[in-house]
């Protein structure tokens, strides 16, 4: 079935994630987190042991059903190619910046959405940067941005990180190796087999509508397309809907279990270097873990570069802290952006302008 | 025939040069795409230009003529 050819299927496809994503938020996922492709890479990394912060180790089903249900719906359609070469490292420093830019704002393009639709109006503060980091990056397209050709590999090629999510599945399910949070985000998930189905529906689903936040917003901008916006705007409807039916809305800036900060100039920077780095690499941190699903080894990488990101902001203490309440006194604790994060945002959206004003379609003949 | 090499580029490089082909062209425009997704794009592109296209499977790509 082909979801992508009328705006109608299209805003279905994303009812229907939107669907999933309240489903995971009613069966335990934390509040307005649902389905943060960024807070879950972390949390996965956090449970590998690539970082300590103990309140965020959990390898979370939802990665591996959207990486394996990508992998098998573009198998049954005759969609899988095992593709690779282009501009692999550069793609692994745009998945290091992404994930980065994503943990100073406190979530990716989707889970901005997702708060969004909760009232969190620093999400709606965020989209200022985000929509003017994709500006940028369009801008660079049309001035002959381009990371080169990818090339067809072995077949197998292409099923390495799969198989790796299946891996890291059968480890956290079988052994006791994976770290576990006791208490905070991490700590807080749906049943394991309902968040490997949704992210097999999620990810299923996303494959067949081309499903990219960033490249919702690229088209728009670039050639006045509204079809990926369509999904966007289907997403973003029914969990209004959900926020508002099951008393979730709470519109202002400091909401306490929202795990987000009023910094609004970081919000903006974080999500602009999001949107940049997106773009410079194809799709939002969702359509990466899909793309790779479907073959591509450039996205995988990608994908690599976001784990190792992850990494880096909680060892490094680049990650923003979260507005919560003191539980002894009761008082607001407002949610800070750390002065290293400050740094390393600025360093990306530097590294960002370098890869997006240096790499030419010219230049890769 | 003006021909587009677009294999291997990732989206939206292939509509872009596309759509630079097309508008500069008197006949038609032969471009090639790896992914089914990128066929597509370049075959709504054509229906929303009002053009008429054609695209044939090949070794690892496809042929999509917008005449």
């Amino acid at each position: 079935m082909n979801l992508s050819d009328s705006k109608m299927k299209l805003g279905i496809a994303g009812i229907l994630c939107g669907v999933v994503a309240a489903a995971l938020a009613l069966l335990g996922n934390p509040a307005n987190m649902a389905f943060c492709i960024a807070c879950f890479i972390r949390d996965t990394a956090g449970a590998m042991g690539m970082h300590q912060a103990e309140v965020v180790q959990y390898a979370r089903p939802e990665i591996v059903g959207l990486v394996v249900g990508a992998f098998i719906i573009s198998v049954a359609t005759k969609e899988y190619r095992s593709t690779a070469g282009s501009s692999p490292m550069i793609r692994f420093i745009l998945g290091v910046c992404i994930m980065i830019g994503a943990l100073i704002f406190l979530g990716c393009p989707l889970r901005m959405v997702i708060r969004m639709s909760a009232g969190d109006l620093n999400a709606w503060v965020a989209l200022i940067g985000f929509i003017l980091g994709i500006a940028t990056g369009v801008f660079a397209l049309k001035n002959g941005f381009s990371l080169g050709r990818a090339y067809a590999t072995q077949k197998i090629n292409g099923a390495v990180l799969p198989a790796i999510t299946v891996g890291i599945l059968l480890v956290a399910t079988c052994t006791t190796l994976m770290k576990v949070s006791e208490a905070g985000p991490g700590s807080m998930h749906a049943p394991v087999i309902a968040s490997l189905i949704a992210g097999l529906i999620f990810g299923a689903l996303a494959q067949k509508s081309r499903m990219c936040f960033a490249g919702s917003i690229r088209d728009v901008i670039l050639m006045k397309n509204f079809d990926l916006f369509s999904v966007i705007a289907g997403l973003f409807v029914v969990l209004l809907v959900f926020n508002v039916a099951t008393g979730r809305f709470v519109a202002g800036f400091n909401t306490p279990g929202v795990i987000a900060h009023s910094n609004h100039l970081w919000n903006i920077l974080g999500m602009y270097t999001v949107g940049l780095a997106a773009t410079l690499a194809g799709g939002c941190p969702l359509r990466q873990l899909i793309l790779a699903g479907q073959g591509s080894s450039d996205a995988a990488v990608t994908v690599v570069g976001m784990f190792v990101g992850a990494a880096l902001c909680h060892n490094f203490g680049l990650a923003s802290s979260g507005t919560s309440v003191n539980p002894e006194t009761k008082e607001l604790v407002a949610g800070a952006v750390t002065p290293a994060g400050k740094v390393a945002c600025i360093i990306c959206i530097v590294v960002c302008l370098i890869i997006a004003f240096t790499c030419k379609r010219e230049n890769t003949k | 025939m003006k021909e587009v090499d677009a294999r291997g580029l990732s989206c939206p490089e292939p509509l872009m040069l596309t759509a630079q082909a097309v508008k500069g062209a008197d006949g038609p425009v032969k471009i090639l795409v790896s992914e089914p997704h990128q066929k597509m794009n370049v075959e709504k592109y054509a229906k929303d230009q009002g053009k008429k296209s054609t695209a044939v499977e090949k070794d690892g790509y496809f042929e999509v003529v917008i005449g």
